[in-house]
């Protein structure tokens, strides 16, 4: 054990030579919140992008009626991995990122509570992503179950799967570590005088997500361990005629998924929460209020799962149980939408890009939130159910929702970033035609949903070519507007355009802003005063 | 040399993560490749286990090292609580997935594989616990709770109460009872897995109880062998901690490494009971 401690003395000795390494090392070596920030945010856009491609190779196939480009089972490849890489890769990543960046910044930390951890947390993305991508190449293609990899389908694919399997196991101890590390560091590491009802709402949204994430990454990861050994060593989990049953893999799933989902719209909220003051010039209406509204969300998260399996079959006092409660979710989400519009109430308002694409993350997330609880109606969600119009309803709120915000929350942040403004310009562009684009793609898709188009096939009846002309067009105005937004970040971030101010915004309050922009390496060496 | 705030210890950069996800990205791999019958695959995925515990060796080495060397104030041994509290729950919620598919099938889908619907598909079930499902011929006899079990139960609640005798001698400055009461746990804790391993080669060859035998087979081996590679690695923690014990590492005032170690070890002790109760036992 001596030898073992001279050891490590050596190795330490060895990284203490490597004091502060520079080019390629430095990013992967790096243990600082920001630069650990930044890479999230890079990688989320890359994944963003990569999954963007796989879309528009969904929408081509739905251009027309008729098999134009693609096999049918690479469709559902298409379709599959689009699914898993936006969720995974993109989405959770992205607010990660902003985490990073802003939490020990809000809350008055010299940086994050485990800065080696933080990096390890990052730098397993890659190689996750590098899996999920391989399965493209190997026998039977990428995974094609769906992103919910529902068994018995799961049990029956290519190797693929393992990849894929493998590939969530990993972001999924991501997941934990980042949130551990979160959770840590705001707990332990606020500004003295910063209590915890003082934090900005974005910290206390990270607080609760990551909490969430803590508790369902595992069960995640229980479920699709299950799926694996079902594959490979002959248990009988998922198969009937050894006792087990498909349906409960639906359970495990959801018991994961629908926090999942929450996971990835309350640092959405959080970030909104900020803009919406700032440009309102006004405090947050009803501050406690909204905590106690993300609290109320987070815990019912964990009680209505099988709302996703109302036409699996179930008893009826659980169809009715499951459809309560998550009709429950809209009071406290309906307190949060009501508090961000009594806020801008009255308000000195402008319309910078922040404040355009969080204005519009209300208007257009709110259809995802009024669609979500049509579809907690038992009857009308057996109707429904995999047809487009559960399609529609979640780009609502995941692309309106979560992506919206996180747009708001780079163009409100990137000045504090990189040191300089943002394009105005160029922003408004993007936010103009992301949200025409958005709802010309989306919205149609309400109306195949009701006539019965079903989600997840290449193929459809002519009754429906119009309206997926439509829906295509907007999707590839869509994702061609996106390039706006990278020539944005490009812009500012090669120190382009005008110096920004410590403060660019007026009305922001919280304590990032007291810094110079950019901010220090470590942000706040000595704790600052919270009054 | 460290990056020392006024107030907060921050780590300088390190080489050891990228290390980590070089291993995991081989283990992936490897055992992809391996399960789908590439040979090769094997040692992809050893080359991945070797490369993870250099990585952890490392890794942990360096926060030994700092720690001794008085880099952890009481804040970074705050976050360090807080950051182990949050992993054993993440571990709570990973079993609490195989409890689940366990309480699924005892309750629900057994008895519904039974019940009159079933009859037509399968005449001669009987929805009973333990069963290999409807589907699966072969007969088994499941694991009696009151022999090995029944011992392992024993000798994993008697090593909680070695680890918190050894936990006492470090609070009162005795070492030698600390590093005894560590020794006592680890060889406990090598019994259980010993015993474990000869229940398992019992179960395989004596009750033609295997992986494969239905929905009992699968939870039993499922949650007991998950268990059980919890305890080695708790049993390894104990050992790298009994090593930082003789080499005089801790203080009664400043010994996370220590405690960390011990409250993992009551959650696998937890967990236990829990197996026992459920699996062995009802
Ligand atoms: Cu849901």
């Amino acid at each position: 054990m001596q030898a073992a401690h001279d050891h490590a003395a050596h190795a330490h000795g060895h990284d203490a030579h490597a004091h502060h390494p520079s080019g390629i090392m430095r990013w992967v070596q790096t243990t600082n919140h920001k630069d650990i920030g930044t890479l999230y945010l890079i990688f989320s856009l890359t994944m963003f992008f990569i999954g963007g491609i796989l879309a528009f190779g969904i929408r081509a196939e739905l251009f027309q009626p008729g098999l134009q480009f693609w096999r049918p089972d690479f469709f559902n490849e298409l379709t599959t991995m689009h699914g898993l890489i936006m969720v995974f890769g993109a989405i959770m990543p992205a607010f990660v990122g902003f985490a990073n960046w802003q939490i020990p910044m809000m809350i008055g930390a010299p940086d994050m509570a485990f800065a080696r951890m933080n990096n390890w947390s990052f730098w397993l993305l890659p190689p996750a992503a590098l899996l999920l991508i391989t399965s493209f190449f190997v026998p039977g293609g990428a995974p094609a179950a769906g992103w919910t990899i529902y068994a018995p389908l799961s049990t029956q694919m290519g190797p693929g799967m393992d990849l894929g399997i493998f590939a969530l196991h990993i972001m999924g101890a991501s997941s934990i570590m980042g949130s551990i590390n979160i959770v840590t560091t705001i707990l332990n590491m606020r500004a003295p005088g910063m209590t915890l009802m003082k934090m900005p709402l974005f910290v206390w949204t990270w607080l609760i997500t990551a909490y969430l994430l803590i508790a369902v990454m595992p069960v995640l990861a229980g479920a699709i361990t299950m799926v694996l050994t079902d594959r490979h060593f002959g248990t009988n989990f998922f198969n009937a005629a050894g006792g087990g049953d498909p349906v409960m893999f639906q359970h495990i799933f959801w018991f994961f998924g629908h926090p999942e989902v929450y996971i990835m719209i309350l640092p959405a909220f959080g970030i909104v929460s900020q803009v919406i003051p700032a440009f309102a010039r006004k405090p947050l209406f009803g501050y406690a209020s909204m905590v106690y509204a993300t609290s109320s969300i987070a815990i019912l998260s964990f009680i209505v799962w099988a709302h996703h399996m109302f036409t699996t079959g179930m008893p009826a006092a659980g169809q009715l149980f499951f459809m309560f409660s998550t009709m429950l979710i809209a009071v406290p989400t309906g307190v949060k939408v009501f508090n961000w519009i009594a806020t801008m109430w009255k308000g000195s308002m402008t319309f910078e890009t922040p404040m355009l694409f969080a204005v519009g993350f209300i208007l257009v997330f709110s259809m995802g939130g009024f669609t979500g609880l049509i579809l907690a109606i038992t009857p009308v969600d057996i109707q429904l159910q995999d047809t487009y119009y559960v399609v529609a309803h979640f780009h609502y709120v995941l692309v309106a929702g979560s992506l919206f915000a996180i747009f708001a929350g780079t163009y409100f942040w990137l000045p504090k970033w990189t040191g300089h403004m943002y394009d105005e310009t160029l922003g408004k562009w993007h936010f103009w035609l992301s949200l025409v684009f958005f709802n010309v793609t989306f919205f149609p898709m309400h109306f195949l949903g009701l006539a019965g188009m079903p989600r997840r096939i290449p193929d459809y009846a002519m009754q429906f070519a119009d309206f997926n002309m439509i829906a295509s067009i907007g999707a590839f105005g869509f994702g061609l507007s996106q390039l706006l937004f990278v020539l944005g970040v490009v812009k500012c971030a090669r120190g382009g355009g005008v110096k920004a101010p410590d403060k660019p915004w007026e009305g922001a309050d919280t304590l990032e802003w007291t810094l110079s922009s950019p901010p220090p390496y470590h942000s706040f060496e000595t704790p600052p005063v919270v009054k | 040399m460290m990056n020392q705030s006024a107030r907060y210890f921050i780590p300088d950069p390190s080489r050891w993560p990228i290390f980590g996800s070089l291993a995991l990205l081989s283990m992936a791999f490897g055992a992809a490749l391996w399960m789908n019958e590439a040979t090769w695959g094997k040692f992809l995925l050893i080359f991945g286990v070797c490369t993870l515990f250099y990585m952890m060796f490392g890794w942990f080495g360096s926060v030994a090292h700092e720690s001794e060397g008085g880099s952890y104030n009481k804040q970074v041994d705050a976050s360090f609580r807080g950051g182990m509290s949050g992993f054993i729950f993440s571990e709570v919620m990973f079993f609490a997935a195989f409890f689940g598919a366990l309480f699924y099938m005892r309750v629900l889908s057994v008895p519904w594989l039974g019940d009159i619907e079933h009859k037509i598909l399968w005449p001669d079930f009987i929805a009973q616990w333990p069963t290999a499902g409807p589907g699966v011929a072969e007969r088994f006899t499941p694991m009696a709770a009151w022999g090995v079990p029944a011992i392992n139960t024993l000798i994993l609640l008697t090593s909680g109460v070695t680890v918190t005798i050894a936990h006492w001698g470090l609070l009162k400055n005795n070492r030698a009872q600390l590093i005894i009461g560590l020794a006592l746990t680890i060889a406990l804790g090598m019994t259980f897995l010993f015993l474990q391993a000869f229940e398992y080669h019992e179960a395989y060859t004596a009750l033609n109880l295997k992986l494969t035998t239905g929905a009992y087979g699968s939870t039993f081996f499922m949650l007991t062998g998950f268990h059980g590679f919890h305890v080695t690695v708790g049993t390894l923690m104990l050992m790298v901690i009994l090593g930082r014990s003789i080499a005089g590492h801790f203080t009664a005032e400043h010994h996370f490494g220590f405690e960390g170690v011990a409250w993992y070890w009551h959650f696998v002790d937890v967990v236990w009971l829990l197996l026992f109760i459920l699996v062995y036992w009802l």
